[in-house]
């Protein structure tokens, strides 16, 4: 592989999805440098979400392919599950398991998928449930933590995996204002660290400072891509213009 | 006025009377009641589970035929259905179980609970978040691995109760197997108490029986209600802070 390719952690190419008569995305095309951040933006319902899904293949694009470090995933006959281990993921909504408790939350993947023996796991996931601050909350049922914990508890369950890339759906968007602030620390010391990351986000100061790239997405297409700078402080369309106005 | 009282007391509350059937009641009765209503669920959560991963499949054909078994056993009169399969099979040269009417009792009760367990059982299933399952998923576990450790464990602790509340109702409708005709040692409590009402022309057997179902019925409703109770309390969760 030459040096090019092989620094492309995802490719997006020609990435078409449509349900029903709309297409939510149309001709997606683009790539995720490794190990860098790669922030997504646009107004509600331009398909930010479809797009991170197609990622690990919770949605399944129409057309195109999708490629993580160079292996088609969307092509038939490939491991799904093997491949969603490399790929995490964290919601808008956390969706931490109801029934189990924090340490089991971040264990549960390690023992089930990557086989770990249960103490093996349990060391594992308090070293990472410490690096995301949680220290001391592990016996703690989901409905007892405050929204920033749990997030908190998502990206550890992720970060366990030790995934390559990680996919940030909104994770601060249904955070009180007084704990975005942790988190989004806690995604800009990630990306500082090296992950790959894809992130949807409303955070305009943030993918300012973290991202290496910004793609603003309208009705399905990318209708701008490139550094923070240039995308925020001089879009090239009426459309991002707009929408600018509006968030910031 | 005095003699209408006491014309009552003699028809429902004969009190040496009671005392008289109550032994077999409990000695015949009970135990068979309990039995059959026992064996008609186990039946009945068999086939309810089946149907309920039915009305979820994929296929429309699975769904549709799951949805007309549902539609059909919990829209016709429980009697009728005891009378087609208990009475039906055997005559019809289905002999699956010989001439044992209390097989056929357990089958046809069990077939019907069978329709009002897979809602039960449905309801349960969908009750999980979604986002929970692509959770799962997104970890890399798979369909079976997410079934097995976070949609029945979740499902089971919401489908507990209403199941309970399911087996009540399973415990009064055992009643009407007596008319399939039982031998006198498969006989369970109404039965028991029918016979000996009309072999006495007197009421009180059946108040006899009447006092074992409430006894068995009223403090499984109260349980079933607090546990409920506790069920909801716990969703809503415990003392949160950032
Ligand atoms: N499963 C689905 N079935 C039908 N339509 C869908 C489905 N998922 C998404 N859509 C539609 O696709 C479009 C894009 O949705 P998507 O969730 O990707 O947008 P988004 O950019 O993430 O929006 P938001 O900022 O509100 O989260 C929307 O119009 C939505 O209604
Ligand atoms: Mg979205």
């Amino acid at each position: 592989m030459p040096d090019a390719e092989a620094a492309v952690a995802v490719r997006f190419e020609r990435v078409g999805k449509r349900y029903g008569a709309t297409d939510v995305l149309s001709d997606i095309s683009l790539d995720a440098g490794r190990g860098t951040t790669t922030c997504i933006i646009g107004p509600s319902g331009s398909g930010k979400s479809t797009l991170l899904r197609c990622t690990n293949l919770l949605t399944r694009p129409d057309t195109g392919r999708v490629l993580i470090d160079g292996v088609d995933i969307t092509r038939p006959g490939v491991d799904v599950d093997a491949m969603r281990v490399r790929v995490g993921m964290v919601f808008q909504h956390f969706h931490l398991f109801s029934h189990l408790d924090v340490l089991d939350n971040v264990t549960l993947g390690l023992r089930r998928v990557r086989r770990m023996a249960r103490a093996e796991a349990e060391a594992r996931a308090l070293v990472q449930l410490r690096a995301v601050g949680l220290e001391g909350l592990e016996r703690r049922r989901p409905a007892a933590l405050s929204g920033g914990q749990q997030q908190r508890v998502a990206i550890a369950r992720a970060l366990a995996m030790e995934p390559a890339v990680m996919l940030f759906d909104e994770a601060t968007s249904a955070l009180d204002p007084e704990l975005v602030k942790g988190i989004l620390k806690v995604m800009r010391d990630l990306a500082l660290s090296g992950m790959t990351m894809l992130v949807v986000t409303h955070e305009m100061r943030f993918a300012r400072e973290v991202a290496g790239n910004v793609v603003f997405m309208d009705r399905g297409r990318i209708v701008e891509t490139g550094p923070p700078d240039r995308l925020f402080d001089h879009p090239q369309t009426a459309r991002l213009q707009q929408f600018l106005d509006q968030v910031l | 006025m005095l003699g209408g009282l006491a014309r009552i007391q003699n028809t429902f509350f004969d009190v040496p009377m009671i005392a008289h059937v109550m032994p077999t009641l409990l000695r015949v009765g009970l135990p068979n009641t309990i039995l059959l209503a026992v064996l008609s669920s186990l039946i009945g959560m068999a086939v309810g589970l089946m149907i309920a991963t039915g009305l979820l499949a994929r296929p429309v054909g699975v769904r549709l035929g799951c949805r007309v078994y549902v539609d059909v056993l919990r829209g016709l009169p429980h009697i009728l259905t005891i009378y087609l399969i208990g009475q039906g099979l055997p005559i019809a040269g289905l002999s699956l179980f010989g001439t044992d009417t209390y097989a056929y009792a357990a089958l046809s009760i069990g077939l019907i609970e069978g329709a009002y367990m897979a809602e039960i059982f449905r309801a349960g299933l969908q009750s999980v978040e979604r986002g929970q399952i692509e959770a799962a998923r997104t970890l890399g576990m798979t369909k079976w691995q997410t079934m097995r450790d976070i949609i029945l464990p979740q499902g089971i602790r919401r489908v507990l109760p209403p199941l309970t509340g399911q087996f009540i109702l399973v415990i009064k409708g055992t009643a009407l197997v007596f008319l399939l005709g039982l031998t006198s040692s498969q006989r369970e409590i109404f039965s028991i108490a029918q016979d000996s009402a009309i072999n006495n022309a007197n009421l009180s057997p059946l108040t006899a029986a009447g006092i074992l179902y409430l006894a068995l019925t009223v403090p499984m409703t109260y349980a079933v209600n607090a546990w409920e109770r506790r069920l909801r309390g716990e969703r809503q969760g415990g003392p949160a802070n950032a």
